[in-house]
């Protein structure tokens, strides 16, 4: 069964976010979310993760499913490592199987230290990373590339496409090409209300 | 009393202390007890110095910082514990933040004097120290670490509640080290009122063998080196307990954020 999204509606006092939006999103396959900023990208993807209380409609299909995401903010916990950050969501990785991952996104040498002490690129990384590694149905990805530097980006695009293939993925992105390059089979364009 | 919270971004640090000046000051109480010529009013440091040394050798001196201490820090651990309990209840219980709010607050406004005198009637003298212990460090714990709880980063809780962290996993990962802060400036701050509040108790309700006792009996007998020598020790053993328990929490929690 998809997920399907019907007559979405979401404000926050008078100012309206979301007005009756609707959309199917196939399991299996990366959905393109895109728009202006301040067309409601980012509260869609927070009611689908279940973190906003919707106004009106409904959404069906989420049931049971088990969420990952990079959220529009890195989201990590300062004190503990990069190798840390990861295992914190998915401690059945055994630690080689995630040093592997962070060698893959060149990260390898900054698998110990503390997530205060990275770069803003490294971070995203292991934001991704985290996201990636872990055990999901649904994976929400919210500009997950910001920060990165174009060859950065390019690597880490193919390392996350091989990573999501057959997996049901929402990304929301300014970018059409990150989308395409993410195989994106259905892009949702939201617009002025 | 004052309660705390932690420091976070701006606000100026405090200058640490420099040698030279502790030489300095210690010249000029060495210099103005030498001009006022009587240790009765003013006894230099080199005598304090020397009486602590002798002090140090008898047997007594060690089991007077053993009972005092044994009760002031059992009353702070034991303040620490259940404030931490409290606090966490409070969070997650707003009834129970209601029902907390009155009783805190009083113990906060009263008196530590009134106390102490109130508390001599329920409970001997002997364990006075450590139920003042326990009622100045208590609101202190409390509310800093209800503070913490209540300032912990949105954002990470979402973030747990996205990838369905166990609550085992948020207390560890997420809630100890963002209350962390909270809690070390507490205990920073409740460890000196702890020694002061339970080393007053005592001279009020002089207990036999306590430190309190033996500033009480320097009073009474105008014995001044006694007095700054028990002053001393007093304040060696507080510092000297803050330092140790708060070297100790960094490496238990050092130890509880490594995975």
């Amino acid at each position: 069964m998809d997920i399907i999204i019907d007559k979405l509606s979401k404000a926050y006092g008078s100012q309206q976010v979301l007005q009756d939006f609707s959309a199917v999103i196939p399991l299996g396959k990366t959905t393109g979310i895109m728009a202006p900023s301040g067309y409601g990208k980012t509260t869609l993807l927070r009611i689908l993760m279940g973190l906003e209380q919707l106004d009106g409609g409904t959404v069906q299909g989420l049931e049971g499913l088990r969420q990952s995401a990079v959220f529009q903010e890195d989201r990590l916990c300062e004190n503990l490592s990069a190798a840390a950050n990861i295992r914190l969501v998915c401690p059945r990785k055994s630690p080689r199987e995630i040093m592997e991952a962070l060698a893959a996104l060149e990260l390898a040498g900054c698998a110990h230290q503390p997530a205060r002490e990275l770069s803003g690129g490294m971070r995203r990384r292991v934001a991704l990373l985290r996201a990636l590694m872990a055990d999901y149905d649904i994976l929400y990805l919210d500009e997950p590339f910001k920060g990165l530097d174009v060859e950065t980006k390019a690597e880490v695009i193919a390392y996350t496409r091989k990573h999501i293939d057959g997996k049901t993925v929402l990304l929301v992105t300014h970018d059409l090409e990150e989308a395409q390059a993410l195989g994106a089979h259905q892009i949702l364009e939201l617009r002025d209300h | 009393m004052s309660s705390i919270t932690a420091a976070k971004g701006s606000g100026q640090i405090p200058t640490p202390i420099k040698f030279w000046a502790v030489v300095v000051w210690l010249a000029v109480w060495q210099a103005v007890s030498m001009a006022l010529g009587q240790e009765i009013l003013l006894v230099s440091p080199v005598s304090v110095v020397i009486r602590t040394g002798k002090l140090a050798l008898e047997a007594e001196f060690w089991q007077t910082i053993l009972f005092s201490f044994s009760r002031i820090a059992g009353g702070f651990f034991l303040a620490a514990i259940l404030g931490t309990i409290m606090a966490a209840l409070a969070a997650g219980f707003r009834r129970v933040e209601e029902l907390l709010a009155p009783l805190v607050l009083t113990i906060k406004s009263i008196p530590v004097a009134s106390f102490i005198i109130l508390v001599l009637i329920w409970v001997s003298s002997r364990n006075l120290s450590m139920l003042i212990s326990f009622l100045m460090v208590f609101p202190v714990i409390y509310t800093n670490v209800l503070s913490g709880i209540c300032n912990t980063d949105p954002q990470l809780l979402e973030m747990a509640q996205v990838f369905e962290l166990p609550a085992s996993r948020r207390i560890r990962y997420i809630y100890v080290s963002q209350v962390l802060p909270y809690f070390r400036a507490a205990c920073s701050l409740a460890l000196g009122l702890c020694w002061k509040a339970g080393v007053a108790a005592e001279v009020i309700g002089i207990p036999d063998g306590s430190m309190g006792e033996k500033l009480y009996s320097a009073k009474i007998y105008l014995d001044t080196p006694d007095l700054f020598a028990w002053t001393l020790v007093i304040v060696l053993v507080s510092l000297a307990f803050e330092r140790l328990f708060l070297a100790l929490l960094d490496r238990i929690v050092a130890r509880l954020e490594r995975m």
